[in-house]
C-alpha cells in the first residue's frame, strides 16, 4: 500500500499511464495484429525524443528561463557534417561520431559564452546560435543528401534483443543521465541552482562552471540525436531537427519535470516521448488527423501545467 | 535647462542607427533599390512581422513569453483566407473569440501563477492544430478588400513603410501615452507598487494580452493580403522574429522596458537584413546565420553601451 | 468601544500624566494596543499610538524595535491580530492599503516603490489613480512638479525622465514629493522612513524644512531616522520604541541625543552572557577586506560581530568576503569560507530538498569520491549532526519544509559547520528563533571558536553582538567604529550606529 502511494505521487508515473492507456487504446482498435510493431516503432521513434529531451531537460532544471533553442539546429549541423565527412564509408564511422559530438561540445560552448557575455537571456542567446548553426548546415548541406554508412544505416534500422538499437541507445544514455541527476555532486549542483542560484551560490557551488557544463551536455545530446536521426532517415536533412524544438520542451514538462526548475525526472521523458508517438499513431488508426492530435497535445501540455501549478512566485 | 539625453532616446538610437546603416548599404550595393518599387520590395514582408513584433512585445511588457505568435499568427492567417473570405461574419466572430481567448490566457497565467512559456507553448500546439483543421493543405484566397488594402500604392512611400510608420504610431499611443499603457508597463516594471497604489494587476495583465491578440490577429491578416493565400505553416518563423524584433528595438525581457517605434525598427531591420544579404550576394545559405550575427551585434552594442550609461552615472 | 479620551493608556508606567484631555483635535489615526506577531516573535506586543493632526512624531529605536511593523499597521498594510484601529474618532473594523489612502494617510518606504521603467509622471499617474482622463499627462505633471518644487526648491529633476536614470538621491526625492503630492486626496499624515538616507545633507535640510512647513499647516508627519539631530530638529514628540513597545514617549523639547541612546537600550540584557576576553594578539589574520571606512580583518579563532542598524552595509561586506574567496567557474577542494542565512527563503533553503540533502549539500566534496556521492557517508554525517546540533525531526529524508523555521535554522547552521572551511560567515541567522535553539547554537559556535575557527557574525540583536570578541559598527555603508573586549556594550554600539565616528 505505501509502495503503491510513493508511485502515485511520483510525477512520471502520469506519463507512462498516459502512454500505456494511449497504447491499448491502439491495440484494441487494430485487434492486438500489430501490437508488436507498434510497440517497436513507438520506441524507434521516440528514442530521439528521449536522447534531446534528456538534454533539455538538464538545462531546464537549471531554473527558470532556461532553455535551449538551438537543439534543432546543433542536430542537422551535427546530422549533415557527420555524414558528409563519413561518406558512405563504414571505416569513418569513429571520426563522424566524433566530429558530431566535438559540434555538440562547439555549439554548447558558443551558447554559453553568448550568456555570460552579453548577459542576455538564454533563451535569445541560444536562438541567435541556433540561427547562425542553422546557416553552417545549410551551407555544408548544399542540397545533396549523402547516405549515411551501409553499417551504420543498418545498425539504426534494426533490432537486438527484440528491442530497436535507438532504443537501446537511448537506455543506456538515460541510465547515465539518471546516474549523474541522482548519485553525483554535478547532479545536487544543478538541482541545487534549479531552486535558488543565490543559495547556491552562498552553498559554495560553483554556479557558472556548473551552468556552462550543463549547456554543453544538452548540445552534445542534440547532436547526438542528430547523428542517429540522419542515420536512421537514410540521409540529412535541413529540417530534421525543426520538430524537437517544441518537442523537446514538451516531454520534459509532460514528464514531469519541474518547469521552475530544480527537479529532473528521467522515467517521465520515457513516458512523455512514448505518449507523443503513440497519440500520433492512435489517431491515425482512428483515422484522426494531424489537426486533432496537435490539439490534443496542446490541451493535455496545459492542463498539466495548470495541475502542476506555479511553484515559485514571480518565476514566470 | 540641462541637455540630457534620455536612456529612452539611446536606447531607439541604436536600432535606429542599425537599420539606417544597412539601409545605407543596401543602396550603396544596389542604386536601383533606391526607388519606389525597390523599397516596396526591400520592405514588402515588414507589416505583417511589424504588428506580430508589437503583439510579442505587449505580452513582454508585462514580463511574460508568447511562444505561439508564430502559429497564432498562422491560424489567424487561415481562418482570413477560408471563413473571413467566405462568410465573413463568421470570420469576424472567430478572430474576435480568440482573441478574448488570448485575454483570458493572460488571467490564467496569473491567476495561477504560471509559467508563460509553458501556456504558450502548449497553446502553440492548439493553434498549428486549428489551422491545420481548416487548411490541411496550402490554399485559400485572400479576402479582396484586405488584398486591395496591402497592395494600395500611396504617393511619395511605398504601402509597407507607411503602414509601418502607422502601426509604430499607434502602438505608441498605446503603450507610452495611454493610462493603460502606463499601467501595463507598471506591471512589469513593479507589480507590487502598481497592486500598492490600487490598482488591479489581473486586468492589466489580461488587457496585454488581450491587445497583444488583437495586434497578433491584425498580423495574420495582413500576411495573408501580402500572400494571397495561406497555409498551416505560413508564419511559424514569426514566433523568433518577433522576440528577436522587440529585442533589437531595444526591449527587454523584463522590467516592463519596451519600445513601440524601436520593436518596429527592429521589425523592419530583420526583414531588411534578408534583402542586404541577397543584395551582398552572399549565398542564401548564410541569411539566417546573418540574422543570429545581427542580433548579437546589437546586443553586444547595447551591453556596452548600458556600461558607458553606468559608469556616467558612477560620477 | 468608543474611547473618548485620547492619550496614551494608563497602563503604561512610562506614561506621563500629560493634560491631553478633550481640547485636542481629534486622531488622524489611533492604534490602540495593537499586538502583531511572526510565529515566536512579538513584533508588537501592545502599542497604543494616536497622531493628531500638526505634529510630527519621531519614531526611534534599535533593530527589531517595532519601528517598521507599526508603520504597516498605520499605513494598512498590516492588520493587527489584537487591538483597534480609529481614524478621525471613528473605530474602523475594515482598515486597509486602500482606506488608509482614502483619508490621506501616505507613506515613502524604505525601498524603491516606483516602477523604475516609467518616467516621474508616469509614476504619478500610477500612484494617483483618480487622475485620468483625456490630457492625464499634463495634470500628473503639474502635480508632481508643484509637490518637487515645494519640497526641493531647485531640485533639476526633469519630470518626464524615467526613474531608473534617476540617480538614487533623485529616486528618493521623487518617492518624499510624491508623497506630499496631492491629486484630489490631500495628504494628511506622512509617514517617512528613513527619508534621508541617501539624501546629503542640503537636501535632507529642504526636506526637513518643508516637513516642518508641512506640519505648521496642520499636516502630520512620522518620521523615522538614525540621525537622532534631525529627529530632535523636527519632531514635536518623540516616541522610543524597544521590544515591540513603547518605552517613551516625551516632546523632543525634553529630550537630547544622550537620552535617546540611553533610552533605546536596556540595562540589564546581554551582560550575563558575557564571556572572558580571550587574548588573539598572537593568532593569525585568516580574512580581511578594504572599503569605504575602516578595514575589516578577522583572526583566527576570532568572533567578529558585525553590528549598526539593518541594512547599513553588513550584509554587503558578509558578500563581498563571500565572493573574494569562492570560485564561480571551478569547484574548490578547500573551502575557505562557508555562510550561514539569515533570509532562509532567499539565500538558505533548497525547498524541494530534504533535509539530508540540504545539511550535506555543503560539504559534498568531503563526502564524495571521483564526483559520485557517498551515500554512506552522507547518511553518517547527516546523522551525527543530527544528534550534534539536535534537529527535531523522525527522518533526515523528511522535507526541509516540514521543519520549523528554528529548526531549518539549525540544519543550515550544521551545513556550514559541517565543512571544513575555517571561516563561518553568519548573516544575522537568529532572526525569529526561539531562545532555546539560540542558546544551543551560541553553545556550539564559542566550542567551535576556541578550535580555532573564524565567525563574523552579523546580528541585529544585541545579545548576540555582546557575545563577540570584536565588534564593527557599521553606518551608512561603512565600518565607523571598532569595539573591542570590555568596549562592545549595548551604549557603544547604539552610539555609533546612531552618531556615527565620534562616538
Amino acid at each position: 500500500m505505501r509502495m503503491l502511494d510513493r508511485v502515485s505521487r511520483s510525477p512520471w508515473i502520469w506519463s507512462w499511464l498516459a502512454a500505456f492507456v494511449v497504447w491499448f487504446a491502439t491495440i484494441m482498435v487494430t485487434g492486438g495484429a500489430s501490437t508488436l510493431d507498434l510497440s517497436q516503432a513507438a520506441l524507434t521513434f521516440a528514442a530521439f525524443s528521449i536522447i534531446v529531451g534528456i538534454g533539455q531537460m538538464f538545462v531546464i532544471t537549471l531554473g527558470p528561463g532556461n532553455v535551449d533553442l538551438s537543439v534543432p539546429s546543433t542536430m542537422t549541423l551535427a546530422g549533415t557534417v557527420a555524414l558528409k565527412l563519413m561518406d558512405v564509408d563504414n571505416a569513418m564511422i569513429v571520426p563522424g561520431l566524433v566530429v558530431a559530438v566535438l559540434i555538440g561540445i562547439g555549439v554548447g560552448m558558443l551558447n554559453y559564452a553568448l550568456i555570460k557575455a552579453l548577459r542576455i537571456p538564454p533563451i535569445i542567446a541560444t536562438l541567435s546560435v541556433s540561427f547562425i548553426v542553422q546557416s553552417a548546415a545549410i551551407w555544408t548541406n548544399r542540397g545533396l543528401r549523402i547516405k549515411p554508412p551501409s553499417f551504420l544505416a543498418d545498425f539504426t534500422t534494426a533490432n537486438s534483443f527484440g528491442l530497436p538499437n535507438v532504443a537501446i541507445i537511448a537506455l543506456i544514455i538515460s541510465i547515465f543521465a539518471w546516474f549523474l541527476l541522482e548519485k553525483t555532486v554535478y547532479g545536487r549542483w544543478i538541482s541545487a541552482i534549479g531552486q535558488s542560484t543565490p543559495a547556491a551560490k552562498m552553498a559554495g557551488i560553483p554556479v557558472d562552471g556548473t551552468r556552462f557544463v550543463t549547456y554543453v551536455f544538452c548540445a552534445v545530446l542534440a547532436s547526438l540525436a542528430g547523428y542517429l536521426l540522419a542515420c536512421f532517415s537514410g540521409g540529412a536533412a535541413l529540417n530534421m531537427g525543426s520538430e524537437y524544438l517544441l518537442m523537446s520542451i514538451a516531454v520534459v514538462v509532460l514528464g514531469g519535470t519541474a518547469v521552475a526548475g530544480g527537479d529532473s525526472n528521467v522515467p517521465g521523458i520515457w513516458g512523455a516521448s512514448l505518449f507523443m508517438f503513440l497519440v500520433v499513431s492512435m489517431l491515425n488508426t482512428y483515422g484522426l488527423g494531424a489537426g486533432i492530435r496537435l490539439i490534443m497535445t496542446g490541451l493535455i501540455i496545459i492542463s498539466v501545467i495548470m495541475l502542476a501549478g506555479g511553484r515559485q512566485p514571480g518565476a514566470r | 535647462m540641462r541637455l540630457t539625453i534620455s536612456a529612452d532616446a539611446i536606447r531607439l538610437a541604436i536600432p535606429a542607427l542599425s537599420l539606417t546603416m544597412l539601409l545605407a548599404a543596401v543602396f550603396w550595393l544596389q542604386p536601383r533599390a533606391m526607388s519606389y518599387v525597390g523599397l516596396n520590395l526591400l520592405f514588402n514582408l515588414a507589416v505583417p512581422i511589424a504588428l506580430a513584433t508589437i503583439a510579442q512585445m505587449l505580452i513582454m511588457a508585462v514580463n511574460d513569453l508568447d511562444l505561439s505568435m508564430g502559429t497564432f499568427v498562422s491560424f489567424v492567417a487561415c481562418v482570413t483566407a477560408t471563413f473571413l473570405r467566405d462568410a465573413p461574419m463568421i470570420g469576424a466572430l472567430i478572430l474576435a473569440g480568440v482573441v478574448m481567448v488570448y485575454a483570458v490566457l493572460g488571467v490564467v497565467i496569473h491567476l495561477r501563477n504560471l509559467p508563460s512559456i509553458v501556456v504558450s507553448l502548449g497553446m502553440s500546439f492548439v493553434w498549428a492544430g486549428l489551422a491545420v483543421l481548416l487548411l490541411p493543405a496550402p490554399g485559400g484566397q485572400a479576402p479582396d478588400w484586405v488584398r486591395a488594402l496591402m497592395t494600395m500604392k500611396p504617393p511619395f512611400a511605398p504601402m509597407a513603410i507607411v503602414v509601418s510608420v502607422a502601426i509604430a504610431a499607434a502602438a505608441h499611443l498605446l503603450v507610452m501615452r495611454s493610462s493603460l499603457g502606463v499601467l501595463i508597463r507598471g506591471v512589469g516594471g513593479n507589480e507590487r507598487s502598481v497592486e500598492r497604489a490600487g490598482w488591479s494587476v489581473l486586468a492589466a495583465r489580461a488587457a496585454a494580452y488581450g491587445l497583444a491578440g488583437f495586434f497578433a490577429v491584425l498580423a495574420g491578416i495582413a500576411l495573408v493580403g501580402l500572400t494571397t493565400s495561406a497555409d498551416a505553416n505560413i508564419a511559424l518563423r514569426y514566433t523568433l522574429l518577433s522576440i528577436a524584433g522587440v529585442i533589437l528595438g531595444g526591449g527587454e525581457f523584463i522590467g516592463g522596458r519596451v519600445s513601440p517605434v524601436g520593436a518596429v525598427i527592429g521589425a523592419l531591420t530583420l526583414t531588411l537584413a534578408g534583402s542586404f544579404l541577397s543584395f551582398l550576394r552572399i549565398s542564401p545559405d548564410w541569411q539566417i546565420g546573418a540574422q543570429g550575427a545581427i542580433l548579437i551585434i546589437v546586443l553586444a552594442l547595447r551591453l556596452l553601451l548600458n556600461r558607458v550609461e553606468k559608469r556616467e552615472k558612477g560620477r | 468601544m468608543p474611547r473618548g479620551a485620547v492619550g496614551p493608556r494608563g497602563e503604561f508606567s512610562w506614561s506621563k500624566p500629560t493634560s491631553m484631555t478633550g481640547d485636542k483635535p481629534k486622531a488622524i489615526v489611533e492604534v490602540a494596543d495593537a499586538k502583531v506577531s511572526f510565529g515566536a516573535v512579538k513584533a508588537l506586543d501592545g502599542v497604543t499610538l494616536a497622531i493628531r493632526p500638526g505634529e510630527c512624531v519621531g519614531l526611534v529605536g534599535h533593530n527589531g524595535a517595532g519601528k517598521s511593523t507599526i508603520v504597516s499597521v498605520i499605513n494598512g498594510g498590516l492588520t493587527p491580530h489584537q487591538g483597534s484601529i480609529s481614524a478621525d474618532g471613528d473605530i474602523l473594523a475594515h482598515y486597509g492599503i486602500n482606506a488608509a489612502r482614502e483619508r490621506g494617510v501616505r507613506c515613502v518606504f524604505q525601498e524603491l516603490s516606483l516602477c523604475p521603467n516609467l518616467t516621474v509622471v508616469e509614476n504619478t499617474r500610477i500612484l494617483h489613480r483618480h487622475l485620468g482622463g483625456f490630457g492625464w499627462r499634463k495634470r500628473a505633471k503639474e502635480v508632481i512638479e508643484r509637490s518637487l518644487d515645494a519640497v526641493f526648491p531647485g531640485h533639476g529633476i526633469a519630470s518626464d525622465r524615467s526613474v531608473g536614470e534617476l540617480s538614487i538621491a533623485e529616486r528618493q526625492m521623487v518617492e518624499i514629493a510624491m508623497a506630499f503630492s496631492d491629486a484630489g486626496v490631500a495628504p494628511r499624515l506622512v509617514i517617512l522612513d528613513e527619508p534621508t538616507s541617501s539624501l546629503d545633507a542640503s537636501l535632507a535640510e529642504q526636506m526637513l524644512t518643508y516637513v516642518r512647513h508641512f506640519v505648521a499647516a496642520g499636516g502630520s508627519v512620522i518620521l523615522i531616522s538614525h540621525i537622532l539631530n534631525e529627529i530632535l530638529s523636527t519632531a514635536s514628540r518623540i516616541v522610543v520604541m524597544k521590544d515591540g513597545r513603547i518605552v517613551a514617549d516625551r516632546p523632543a523639547a525634553d529630550w537630547t541625543d544622550q537620552s535617546l541612546v540611553e533610552a533605546m537600550g536596556s540595562v540589564v540584557k546581554g551582560e550575563a552572557h558575557r564571556r572572558a576576553t580571550r587574548d588573539l594578539a598572537a593568532a593569525p589574520v585568516v580574512i580581511e577586506q578594504g572599503g569605504r571606512g575602516m578595514p575589516f580583518r578577522a583572526k583566527r579563532g576570532e568572533i567578529v560581530g558585525l553590528a549598526g542598524l539593518a541594512g547599513h552595509g553588513q550584509t554587503r561586506m558578509l558578500m563581498k568576503l563571500h565572493a573574494a574567496k569562492t570560485s564561480d567557474w571551478l569547484p574548490r577542494r578547500d573551502l575557505a569560507v562557508t555562510f550561514v542565512a539569515g533570509d532562509r527563503r532567499l539565500n538558505g533553503v533548497f525547498e524541494l530538498w530534504s533535509i539530508l540533502k540540504n545539511l550535506s549539500i555543503g560539504s559534498l566534496g568531503d563526502l564524495a569520491k571521483r564526483g559520485v556521492v557517498n551515500a554512506a557517508a552522507e547518511a553518517e554525517r547527516g546523522a551525527d549532526w543530527k544528534r550534534r546540533i539536535d534537529i527535531r525531526t523522525q527522518d533526515l529524508a523528511n522535507r526541509i519544509l516540514s521543519l520549523s523555521g528554528g529548526n531549518q535554522q539549525k540544519v543550515l547552521f550544521a551545513r556550514a559547520l559541517s565543512t571544513r572551511a575555517p571561516v563561518v560567515l553568519m548573516d544575522d541567522p537568529m532572526r525569529g528563533v526561539d531562545v532555546g535553539t539560540k542558546q544551543e547554537v551560541y553553545e556550539i559556535v564559542r566550542q567551535q571558536a576556541a578550535g580555532g575557527r573564524t565567525f563574523v557574525w552579523y546580528s541585529t540583536e544585541m545579545e548576540e553582538v555582546c557575545l563577540c570578541d570584536r565588534v564593527y559598527v557599521f553606518r551608512e555603508g561603512a565600518i565607523v567604529a571598532e569595539l573591542a573586549g570590555g568596549a562592545v556594550t549595548e551604549e557603544n554600539i547604539l552610539a555609533a550606529s546612531f552618531r556615527g565616528a565620534e562616538a
